[in-house]
């Protein structure tokens, strides 16, 4: 593996090669030192085009703790704003001699682009682009239910997959790269995933994805699924009217505080509701939904630096250079 | 010591430690930590994996048999030293194994590292690394079944089971039994 450009076409024994690292890389953010040397001497670029507080940060500290340099690169404020393309400002990159990249762009397939040119050479981490795939979030999202419901059945958590858990997502999955990743992830590590939506967001051709689709949320409810994970309404995408009005929605579709106290009252006493940030508090999820017991929505950040971890050291500690790169090809 | 037998590829084996002799040495190190360390108190010893952590568990066993106020379970850990070797980037992404330490930690106790070969010391130069990095042991000591020599760093053993001169072009397999099904070191060595 040298790229992680999405969890499409990810195997399960990677996906948890990835997921039982992150365990020990966990291990680590619990020490006073928390501070491995694996990378030392690796350069990290974080490129990103879009506006991020959890990836980015989460990436920074990630390579930080393995030891890594890390240059931050934010469009805004770069020659990217004078008209810049993504080919030079990858050469750019190249010309620094950065180990790996880890992007997030506006365009779905630009992570793709970049590892399939010869522009550079550097290892690809998609932290998210366009309404594509969000693999490292997806990532963290298995690990947060993984260490969960390992923890309830009092097993270890390693080497585990997910098989007998149902999740449930719900909202905005037309414009969401999150709920795309998870679907791909969350099912080949043997979950069963029940998508949650207003048929105006949901995309067309959903019948070919591996999953259920439903369009009423206290049904799915009533099935007492293990997790509930709700999407952002992502209203900077929505260039049409995909519904009546943001009361109705969070009457609908929103987990609101009568949704908190059927599930309080319900026997399904270990249901985590998960949200991937950041969080429309009173429109898809409710603040005591968010700030509820259940809510493992700080425990998603905190995994998230472990399984971010885990992906660089695994894409970049080792040398898998006997395949030469496009870029490695093009210099002889 | 067993008589040489050929093997596949053209290299011969032979056997140098059956189970017996391995049990022996153990008990022999065992004895030699509880002295050094003049009883068991603050004694914890750090298994490196995979073959040093059962290792370190049987040394333990065998000190709570001499000391019956020794706890084996408390005092035995795992230190993996994957994210600290100096030639991660010489070789093909190895996933890094668990650390688990004993619940007192090891702040002012007296660490004994456990591994298997001592060879070339690079491993425990990455040990003594991870070492630092979870707390400040009051003395660390280094307990290994087997030295074969060839040392590239300033590294030694204070416990030894079985010195062995080899050749480097000669292989040190040491198996045991709760990773390998069976007790015993064997050289293997070009015929």
């Amino acid at each position: 593996m040298k790229h992680l450009l999405s969890t499409d076409g990810l195997t399960a024994a990677d996906a948890i090669r990835i997921l039982d690292t992150a365990e020990e890389m966990a291990v680590v953010g619990e020490r006073e030192v928390k501070k491995l040397p694996a990378l030392r001497g690796r350069t990290v670029v974080n490129l990103f085009f879009e506006d991020s507080t959890r990836t980015r940060i989460s990436f920074e500290a990630a390579a930080k703790r393995l030891s890594a340099d890390v240059i931050n690169f934010a469009a805004k404020g770069s020659s990217v704003s004078k008209g810049e393309s993504l080919k030079d400002t990858a050469q750019t990159l190249e010309a620094m001699s950065a180990d790996a990249v880890v992007i997030r762009h506006w365009a779905s397939g630009a992570p793709a682009r970049l590892a399939a040119s010869d522009w550079i050479d550097a290892a690809v981490i998609n932290a998210g682009d366009g309404t594509h795939e969000h693999p490292t979030q997806a990532l963290l999202d298995a690990f947060t239910l993984r260490r969960h419901w390992s923890r309830i059945a009092g097993r270890t958590s390693l080497g585990e997959d997910l098989s007998g858990l149902r999740i449930a997502i719900v909202g905005d999955v037309l414009h969401s790269r999150v709920a795309r990743s998870n679907l791909w992830l969350l099912t080949t590590l043997g979950a069963e995933v029940t998508l949650v939506a207003p048929p105006t967001l949901l995309p067309v051709g959903i019948e070919s994805w591996p999953c259920k689709v439903s369009f009423d949320l206290d049904e799915v409810l009533a099935t007492h699924p293990s997790a509930i994970m709700m999407l952002r309404v992502q209203g900077e995408r929505m260039n049409a009217a995909f519904f009546p009005s943001t009361r109705e929605y969070a009457r609908t579709w929103g987990f609101d505080d009568e949704r908190l106290a059927a599930l309080e009252a319900s026997p399904a006493k270990d249901t985590i509701i998960m949200h991937p940030g950041p969080m429309n508090r009173g429109l898809e999820i409710s603040s005591a939904a968010a700030d509820s017991s259940r809510s493992t929505v700080l425990d998603q950040v905190r995994n998230g630096v472990s399984v971010r971890m885990a992906v660089l050291y695994l894409l970049l500690s080792g040398d898998d250079s006997a395949q030469p790169t496009p870029a490695q090809e093009a210099r002889v | 010591m067993s008589v040489p037998s050929p093997g596949s590829g053209g290299s011969v084996f032979r056997t140098v430690l059956g189970d017996a002799d391995i049990d022996r040495a153990l008990t022999r190190i065992a004895h030699e930590i509880i002295e050094a360390n003049k009883g068991s108190e603050d004694l914890v010893l750090l298994g490196i994996p995979r073959r040093g952590y059962p290792l370190a568990q049987r040394l333990a066993a065998k000190i709570a048999r001499t000391d019956p106020a020794a706890d084996p379970e408390r005092m035995v850990g795992r230190l993996d030293v994957t994210m600290f070797r100096d030639d991660l980037r010489r070789h093909p992404t190895r996933p890094p194994g668990p650390t688990r330490l004993p619940p007192a930690g090891i702040d002012n106790k007296v660490v004994v590292l456990v591994d298997d070969v001592l060879y070339s010391g690079r491993t425990i130069r990455a040990a003594l690394d991870a070492i630092v990095d979870i707390g400040r042991p009051r003395i660390v000591r280094l307990a290994v079944l087997v030295d074969r020599g060839h040392r590239e760093l300033p590294i030694r053993a204070d416990h030894v089971g079985k010195n062995l001169p080899t050749s480097s072009a000669e292989k040190v397999r040491v198996r045991i039994s709760e990773v390998d099904a069976v007790d015993e070191v064997v050289i293997e060595g070009p015929a």
